[in-house]
């Protein structure tokens, strides 16, 4: 493993839907390059969490944040909006792609930009499909709906389409838990190549899966922070005995 | 499938249920049954090329309806031209841009409910009153010195009262279509860095075009089969000439049929040309709803 260098800093960040505080006075860190997975019971605010820090929660009135989240030590949440979902790009639970043909689904970002020409766009379009490993798949069909395609590849499209506008970290939430195992296992592969070039945080009720692919593992229940460390201490020796139950499968 | 059908029989409640649905149907077939078929016998024959491409002769007992076709279609081509921008507008405020609470949003969804139930005759009242009365007079007064151009009935005047009658259709058909974009496509493209505007044009939109097209062929068709609106805001009896301008009057398929059966001269003598224009007018509007179908159709199959 390369130099570890500080990537994203929370610093005590509270979490409200409505009048309900969702997330408790919450401090973490990042490593850059890292595949860090944050786990948990359903409804511990994993999810919720890894929504703020590319700030979708805005685009819901009722939910508010409070406190730090600092990317390159700048704060999250005094940056431009577009210009952070720019650098933190998201990969969601269902594969949600544009109705649009396979290719306009990866130039969409960068045409947002301003970007006109098409070699341009062929380029990147190519470059981002060949990095989420699809370009041998539908470099023949580019033109075709992206609906066309599997659930897996779908997802796998998505990724493309946030690589597209070079981000910095890329989040993931749940990613294949809408997948079947064979596609699970080509975008765990990914996500492990992936991290040479981007910073990972990806949430995952699937603990074997954040055993297989993260470096560091975040353990989060009722909205709280319980454990972090190195994945194999989480998993080997954890030090809470809430980690320990939820890990062996005592409750979940 | 006879199987189904004697499954359905099986209990004594439910054969009941089963044989009063079973008439109803075949009733409401019946009745559209001998409208269609009474139509299509005596009008089809008097269909011809002539028919479709000549002026009404003889006291309109004679000769073709085209001036009815050629006023219908710019009567629906300007309504659309004026209506359906404003109600892709309208939808597109409600449904992406005006939150859940918006006391706004409710006022203009309570007001276009509102107007879809108001009757057609009360738009014509509306559209003389305001559109020529009004609008028109104080044209005719600033520009044209008090002689009467614009403020009398007119293609624009019946087309602007047309647009207002098919409002509701539109905004509702819109807001229908937009609903269809899922919340999840909206996040993705937020994902990426876009605004909320260009979530609007570039995502939601586009997905949502086909039903935005079928909104608006509804809209036209609903419009090219309204008489009341334009009885007083732009249809003429009978004109020699073709409309020149927005502000000549026109003849309208529907206004025709009325005209020929009510007050011609020889309403008997008219009978067939009647039968034939109701057609001509019936196979349009279906045409516009047929299309309106297919493309329902088609984005049902696009859709995952």
């Amino acid at each position: 493993m390369a130099e570890e260098r500080l990537k994203i800093e929370v610093k005590n960040l509270n979490f409200y839907y409505g009048n309900v505080l969702a997330l408790k006075n919450i401090n973490l860190t990042f490593m850059d390059k890292f595949v860090t997975a944050i786990i948990g019971p359903s409804g511990c605010g994993k999810s919720t969490f890894l929504r703020t820090l590319n700030r979708m929660h805005e685009l819901y009135p009722d939910q508010r944040v409070e406190g730090e989240a600092l990317l390159e030590g700048q704060n999250i949440f005094l940056l431009d909006a577009m210009e952070l979902r720019s650098r933190i790009g998201m990969v969601f639970q269902r594969p949600n792609p544009f109705s649009k043909s396979i290719f306009e689904n990866v130039a969409f970002g960068p045409r947002i930009r301003g970007e006109k020409s098409m070699s341009v766009l062929s380029g990147i379009v190519e470059d981002s499909l060949k990095k989420a490993g699809l370009w041998d798949e539908v470099k023949d069909k580019l033109k075709e709906s992206a609906y066309a395609l599997s659930g897996g590849q779908q997802q796998r499209l998505c990724i493309a389409r946030a690589l597209a506008v070079n981000p910095e970290v890329l989040l993931f939430d749940e990613p294949t838990s809408a997948l079947d195992p064979i596609a699970t296992a080509k975008i765990e592969e990914l996500i492990v190549q992936l991290k040479k070039i981007v910073t990972i945080i990806i949430v995952t009720h699937n603990m074997q899966q954040a055993a297989r692919i993260s470096d560091n593992t975040i353990f989060m229940m009722l909205g709280e922070i319980i454990e972090t460390g190195p994945t194999d201490k989480i998993f080997t020796t954890p030090k809470e005995k809430l980690t320990e139950d939820y890990i062996t499968g005592r409750f979940g | 499938m006879t199987n189904m059908i004697r499954s359905l029989f099986k209990r004594p409640g439910d054969s009941i249920m089963v044989s009063l649905t079973f008439i109803a149907t075949l009733i409401i077939l019946a009745i559209l049954g001998v409208i269609l078929g009474t139509i299509t016998i005596i009008g089809a024959p008097n269909v011809t090329i002539d028919f479709l491409i000549k002026s009404p002769e003889a006291g309109m007992t004679e000769g073709g309806i085209f001036p009815a076709i050629l006023g219908t279609t710019l009567l629906v081509i300007i309504m659309s031209i004026m209506g359906l921008p404003i109600g892709l507008i309208t939808a597109v405020f409600l449904h992406e841009y005006a939150g859940e609470k918006s006391r706004l949003a409710n006022i203009v969804r309570f007001a276009v409910n509102n107007l879809a139930g108001v009757p057609a005759i009360v738009y014509g009242i509306f559209g003389l009153s305001f559109f020529i009365f009004f609008v028109g007079a104080q044209i005719d007064n600033i520009f044209y010195g008090g002689s009467l151009k614009w403020g009398k009935p007119a293609l624009i005047w019946a087309s602007a009262t047309m647009a207002l009658l098919t409002l509701p259709v539109v905004i509702v058909s819109v807001e229908e279509a937009l609903r269809t974009v899922t919340q999840d496509e909206r996040e993705a493209a937020y994902a990426l860095g876009a605004t909320h505007w260009e979530v609007v044009y570039r995502v939601v939109i586009p997905k949502a075009l086909g039903g935005i097209l079928t909104g608006g062929i509804l809209a036209v068709s609903r419009g090219a089969g309204e008489v009341a609106p334009v009885l007083f805001t732009g249809a003429a009896y009978f004109l020699p000439e073709l409309p020149k301008s927005l502000s000549d009057q026109f003849m309208e398929m529907g206004y025709h049929i009325f005209v020929m059966s009510t007050q011609s001269h020889d309403v008997d003598a008219t009978k067939p040309i009647q039968f034939a224009t109701t057609l001509v007018l019936l196979l349009l509007t279906f045409s516009l709803n047929f299309v309106a179908v297919l493309l329902r159709r088609r984005i049902r199959i696009t859709r995952r």
